[in-house]
């Protein structure tokens, strides 16, 4: 009953982000659209924290409108000091990027990092491990100055964990205390985000249930991970970019 | 690039990369030409494809009007699930991976080397760059297969004895297809395995940039239609 009276649900999105301080390192999960934290995102850019250090897959769409509420829109805003994601640069010479321009300007710092080294980075941050040996990027410039290890005749480069100070979900379904739920490939990096985050502040699609109204056996992210959440709102005063990308019928 | 490439089409590359596919390989594709391979007919072989973000198991691409809007590839692609279909979260799509659970994966590339090393993830003149799941993919997976272009937009070889691009992942190529031949790296040379139909021997020498090993026999690339014939 204790944990039912404690509810997390924050009534809008300009509440769940008020108090991000300035040079704070966001995590922002997402995945081409899916279980991106978009409306968190424009509340962000509406805050105006600056200095940030954001944790992503990409540093934003490219070609997209520019109200697009993602990493692209807090760099144009001048609210970005540094990325850390997987993409950097546009993957064809006729994509636009937004970010590109500022970091080629050297307005913004990026720390490129494999996928899959990023994700581990994230889920050791959670799980308690501040470092991992990966044989992921070794023989590139990206093991340049670090720490190579051989095991078994193999050759491992040293990564360290990726703490967070709040990570940016999005969930389908969640309770009143937080707990969580996907659908499909909105999963992504949604629950190591949430894990690697010192504060979780989640929004979602689907009504919010009241706590123990979600099977426990079937809760993706447990509530425990998760600080404060807020239901998206029906388009137009909501963003829902999945839906937005879907081809038009 | 003067006109449409010639020799085989992006699909036929695909397809000849996709018939090494065995009975029971879970597969994962990299996004652009890769994604094409899963086109191909397997007949009775069970092929179980892969993404980054965490499905396994996709199957065809949904139907306009049917797409499920929380659903894509890692090509961002509105694909189908397959029965059997399991959805995990990132890092443990990237536990299958470095795990060695894929057996093999197909990537495109900007130069593959004679040696099996290759560049993907930085274009000539750029900063910062896009590796995406690719350098785990690299060193996870049993088989790296590329597919790509032969030359550059500027008819420059991407086959080579040296990368000059910043590398994904030293020696790790088995098979490269392209529109003039299937190649497979053999340390100093390239083995031109198999030519397309249409092309002669010397122009795949000519836009080589290393000396290949041509077999006696050399045959056209097999494709399905021609096996069937």
């Amino acid at each position: 009953m204790a944990m039912a009276c404690r509810s997390k649900v924050v009534a809008s999105f300009d509440d769940a982000v008020r108090d991000i301080p300035d040079g704070a390192t966001i995590a922002f999960a997402g995945f081409a659209d899916i279980g991106m934290p978009a409306n968190l995102i424009r509340a962000l850019a509406k805050q105006g924290a600056k200095d940030l250090i954001c944790v992503s897959n990409r540093t934003g769409g490219a070609d997209v409108p520019p109200e697009t509420a993602d990493i692209g829109l807090l760099t144009e805003r001048g609210q970005v000091r540094k990325v850390i994601c997987a993409f950097t640069a546009p993957t064809r010479r006729s994509q636009k990027l937004r970010f590109a321009k500022y970091h080629e300007a050297g307005l913004v710092e990026a720390e490129i990092c494999p996928q899959g080294t990023l994700a581990e980075r994230l889920r050791a941050a959670g799980a308690g491990i501040p470092a991992f040996y990966t044989p992921t990027a070794v023989g590139t410039e990206l093991a340049e100055g670090k720490e190579i290890r051989e095991f078994n005749g193999r050759k491992y480069v040293l990564e360290h964990a990726l703490p967070v100070d709040y990570a940016f979900i999005r969930a389908y379904r969640a309770d009143t205390f937080g707990n969580l739920q996907y659908r499909r490939s909105q999963r992504n990096f949604n629950p190591i985000m949430a894990m690697a985050a010192k504060t979780v502040l989640a929004e979602v699609e689907e009504e919010i249930v009241p706590a123990g109204a979600i099977d426990p056996d079937q809760i993706h992210t447990p509530g425990v991970f998760v600080h404060r959440i807020v239901k998206v709102p029906p388009a137009p005063d909501g963003l829902w970019p999945h839906i937005d990308r879907l081809p038009r019928k | 690039m003067s006109g449409e490439p010639r020799g085989l089409t992006r699909q036929q590359m695909c397809d000849r990369l996709a018939m090494e596919f065995a009975d029971g390989w879970i597969v994962n594709l990299g996004v652009g030409i890769p994604t094409l391979c899963s086109n191909f007919d397997f007949g009775d072989r069970l092929v179980i494809f892969h993404s980054e973000n965490g499905v396994i198991g996709y199957g065809p691409l949904a139907p306009r009007g049917q797409e499920d809007a929380h659903l894509t590839n890692a090509g961002a692609q509105h694909v189908t699930l397959n029965p059997g279909a399991a959805i995990v979260h990132h890092a443990d799509a990237f536990a299958m991976i470095r795990g060695g659970r894929i057996d093999a994966t197909v990537l495109g590339a900007y130069e593959v080397a004679a040696n099996g090393d290759f560049a993907n993830w930085r274009m000539l003149g750029q900063k910062g760059g896009g590796i995406g799941g690719a350098m785990d993919l690299a060193v996870g997976a049993r088989h790296v297969f590329i597919v790509m272009e032969h030359t550059t937009r500027d008819n420059q070889p991407r086959l080579v004895r040296s990368c000059a691009l910043p590398l994904t992942a030293p020696g790790v190529v088995t098979l490269v297809a392209t529109n003039y031949g299937l190649f497979e790296p053999k340390g100093d040379r390239f083995l031109l395995r198999e030519i397309a139909p249409d092309i002669e021997l010397a122009e795949v020498r000519k836009t080589t940039g290393t000396e290949l090993i041509v077999p006696p026999d050399l045959r056209p690339v097999r494709l399905r239609s021609n096996q069937q014939r």
